[in-house]
């Protein structure tokens, strides 16, 4: 019986790649496990591995062809086993974990444009990915201030575990890059102790799923000292890394701390939706002089945008920014769903609803200013999260604006965020689970029908 | 208690042919169930991180075989190979990895978050390093309810970094609880090697200071494994308290499905795979003894192929959970 083996897919995400090179010929016997050919897409490279054995009996899709669909049949092999997609093994750099590229768009405009009043004029720009943005911010600061280095779990030779650090080790070298063992709690205190004495310490997370083993560290220690000590100790440290939902990754790696540190005093809580904000809030981040906890996306890591290049951008923590301009109902998001709000806000207008976008950006402190100047002329509020509700980022911003805008407000604040349950695993209740443009939509409509 | 009997171990056990075979079915189960799991990633059906447990095989099968009834067995996230050892339904594992409500968790955990407490299988557990301090909760609860039961806690030579498992290490042995600390040193913690992480990489030392006995064993041997799983079972059982096992082993594949792996060279990977193999070593191993019926094996290996694509198939049609499972299984009713 014969097999055919098929184009493999790298993630669920990859539709199709090249065909680079094939390591075997017609007449070869293979087994499990060999490597029989070499593929190639936007992220990466990758050697197949066979899974069945067989002898090659034909090869179908030649070396060097471009835009080959998965699942198509490359080779046919004479085997005992039933029909095979081979495995896919990477060589190239991607991530150590799957990416949900697919769900969002890899190029986005953010509203920033060359017309920012943030940003000096006739500044040049360069499209960057989220990624690549931190990485410069955490490059500029280490070139700018000694004290400034880096450690956490694969920061160092990895280059990352998702790439963020991506060769700063070359730069840097090891006293300053510096690979953990997977000891949160204790990495992170040792950050603390080192910050303490004027040290600038940037502490990676892998994701903020695990700052949850250090987070005694965070609050107890870093947010707490300066108050205790009756301003004698500062901890000038950033606890940075990815917050939030990726992709299918379930329950205890899907979770949206915004609002556990934003309860905190003493921190800094900053949560960037774009690149140029990435850049310029981690490097505000990196030169405060208090702990500031910075809430990475990784579904945002590999999204371009534009960043002012040549100038030293940075963006002051505590400001919020009007993403769009609108006058029938006020949207608050941070992080990702700052995209899902501004393309709920491109279907409203659609539908003859003018919405305001606002990035929150900063979480503590909270511009509270910018949302309730535009909820009296709006009037109306819907807060967008992609965390838990109750208790909530969006909670907060309720509460702001029913104390500083209720005689403006034409009706009860409205809250969008992720169902009320840990993140499931299925595919469909996944989707279910996680905000979306459509309930905003939803959301926004509930509330201009009234009034 | 006296000066622990820390020792380095690899003595092979004369077992039956009945026994070898069943090993050599489990094993060989666990690595064509994870080769197509790896398959089914490759095509999107599975989705967010997938753990693989090729070249381990070995000590989940060999442990399983001290396992008694009422005991219970706690891992991380790499857990597919000790639930298929224990005996799961690789319907219901595949299911759970595509995400259907036929899966063992209701589609509800994925890869790494399964459970079969009728298994006496308690996860499957995301949190490098938090399985330790369960499966020592696990044995304090059969402790307390005097039942004989043992807690086989598995974990990673990167999770044997984690504070809390020394936190548990003290009260384990402070309390003589029956535990058996399985680590499955496959030597890299996803791109980082034992030596760069571990001040102390005889990882079966890392009960010393505790009082706790350790053995380093080939966890390549499945013979082996089930030896040093004897005495360590024993040990806790008896009311002796914990017992840590160190297994040498190695994983084939990278950390998971989308690891580049490029913290290790082909030829490392390969040389193993040659000279390690535990299914190979098996076989060898029969063959010497003059227990290796051809017939036999190539029977099991057909067997086997089909039980694995029977999964696939049903883990690809089965459908997915009812949208209304988004909200169930958050509280019992008090
Ligand atoms: C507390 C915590 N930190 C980090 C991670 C990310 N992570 C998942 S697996 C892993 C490596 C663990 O290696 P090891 O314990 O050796 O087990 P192996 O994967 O080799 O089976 C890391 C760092 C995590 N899941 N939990
Ligand atoms: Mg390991």
């Amino acid at each position: 019986m014969s097999v055919d083996v098929l184009m493999p897919a790298l993630s669920p995400t990859m539709e199709e790649g090249t065909l680079t090179k094939w390591t075997i010929q017609v007449g070869d016997k293979v087994s499990a496990g060999d490597v029989i050919a070499e593929i190639e897409t936007d992220k990466a490279t990758m050697e197949v591995e066979a899974v069945d054995e067989g002898v090659v009996e034909a090869i179908l899709v030649p070396a060097g062809s471009e835009g080959v669909k998965v699942n198509t049949a490359i080779a046919r092999l004479s085997g005992e086993g039933p029909a095979a997609a081979p495995a896919p093994k990477p060589v190239a750099a991607v991530e150590a974990v799957p990416t949900a590229a697919a769900t969002v768009a890899t190029s986005a405009s953010s509203g920033v444009s060359s017309a920012d009043p943030e940003i000096p004029e006739g500044t040049p720009f360069i499209r960057q990915t989220v990624r690549d943005a931190l990485r410069d911010a955490m490059a500029e600061e280490m070139r700018r201030d000694p004290a400034v280095f880096l450690m956490g779990e694969e920061v160092a030779q990895y280059q990352g575990a998702y790439k963020v650090s991506r060769d700063l080790l070359q730069e840097f070298g090891e006293k300053r890059v510096i690979d953990t063992p997977i000891t949160e709690h204790g990495f992170a205190g040792i950050g603390v102790g080192a910050a303490f004495t004027g040290l600038k310490p940037i502490i990676e997370f892998m994701t903020f799923n695990f700052a949850m083993q250090a987070i005694d560290h965070l609050i107890n220690s870093a947010a707490k000292t300066l108050y205790m000590s009756g301003g004698q100790i500062k901890s000038s440290i950033v606890f940075r890394g990815p917050n939030g939902a990726a992709a299918r990754v379930a329950a205890q790696h899907s979770q949206d701390y915004s609002a556990w540190y934003g309860a905190v005093p003493g921190l800094k809580v900053v949560a960037p939706y774009d690149a140029a904000d990435a850049k310029g809030l981690l490097k505000a981040a990196i030169r405060d002089p208090n702990p500031v906890v910075f809430l990475e996306h990784e579904i945002m890591y590999g999204v371009e945008f534009d960043v002012p290049e040549g100038v030293d951008w940075v963006v002051p923590i505590g400001k919020a920014k009007v993403r769009r301009e609108g006058t029938d109902v006020t949207l608050t998001a941070h992080s990702r769903m700052v995209g899902f709000a501004l393309e709920a806000a491109e279907k409203l207008a659609e539908a003859g609803i003018s919405a305001e976008v606002i990035d929150l950006r900063s979480l503590r402190p909270l511009d509270h200013e910018t949302i309730v100047a535009s909820v009296k002329k709006t009037n109306r509020l819907v807060s967008v999260e992609e965390g838990w509700g109750p208790y909530g980022v969006g909670a907060e911003v309720c509460q702001r604006v029913v104390e500083h805008a209720f005689d403006w407000l034409d009706a009860p604040p409205t809250r969008v965020h992720g169902e009320d349950v840990p993140m499931p695993y299925a595919a469909n209740l996944e989707a279910l689970c996680l905000p979306s443009v459509d309930k905003i939509v939803a959301a926004v409509k509930s509330v201009t029908a009234r009034g | 208690m006296g000066r622990p009997k820390t020792t380095k171990t690899s003595q092979p056990n004369l077992t039956n042919t009945s026994q070898m075979l069943d090993w050599y079915r489990s094993m060989l189960l666990i690595r064509r169930f994870e080769e197509r799991a790896g398959q089914l990633y490759g095509m999107g059906l599975i989705g967010g991180f997938c753990h693989l447990y090729i070249g381990q095989e070995a000590i989940a099968v060999g442990m399983q075989s001290v396992k008694q009834t009422g005991d219970q067995i706690i891992t991380g996230y790499r857990d597919h190979g000790h639930m298929l050892a224990a005996g799961m339904d690789p319907k219901s594992v595949m299911a759970e990895l595509t995400g259907r409500a036929a899966g063992v968790a209701r589609g509800k955990g994925g890869s790494m978050h399964m459970f079969d407490v009728e298994a006496g299988f308690f996860g499957g557990h995301g949190i490098v390093g938090a399985q330790v301090s369960l499966g020592t909760g696990l044995a304090f609860a059969n402790r307390y309810k005097e039942n004989g039961g043992v807690s086989f806690t598995y974990f990673g030579d990167g999770a044997a970094n984690q504070g809390q498992v020394y936190e548990c290490f003290n009260m384990a042995e402070l309390w003589r609880l029956p535990v058996v600390y399985v680590i499955e040193n496959n030597q890299y913690a996803m791109g980082t090697s034992v030596e760069r992480a571990s001040s102390e990489v005889q990882l079966f030392k890392r009960g010393l200071s505790f009082n706790i006995p350790g053995e380093q064993v080939d966890g390549m041997d499945v013979e082996a494994v089930r030896a040093a799983g004897e005495r360590a079972a024993t040990h806790a059982r008896s009311g002796e308290g914990p017992y840590i096992l160190e297994m040498k082993t190695y994983r084939y594949r990278g950390h998971s499905m989308s690891d580049p792996a490029k913290y290790r060279s082909r030829d490392e990977v390969d040389e193993v795979k040659k000279t390690r193999d535990p299914i190979d070593h098996l076989r060898e191993r029969m063959a010497a003894l003059g227990m290796a019926d051809e017939a036999a094996l190539k029977a099991i290996d057909a067997e086997v192929k089909k039980v694995v694509a029977d999964a696939a198939e049903f883990a690809r049609t089965a459908p997915e959970p009812d949208p209304s499972e988004l909200y169930t299984d958050v509280y019992l009713e008090a």
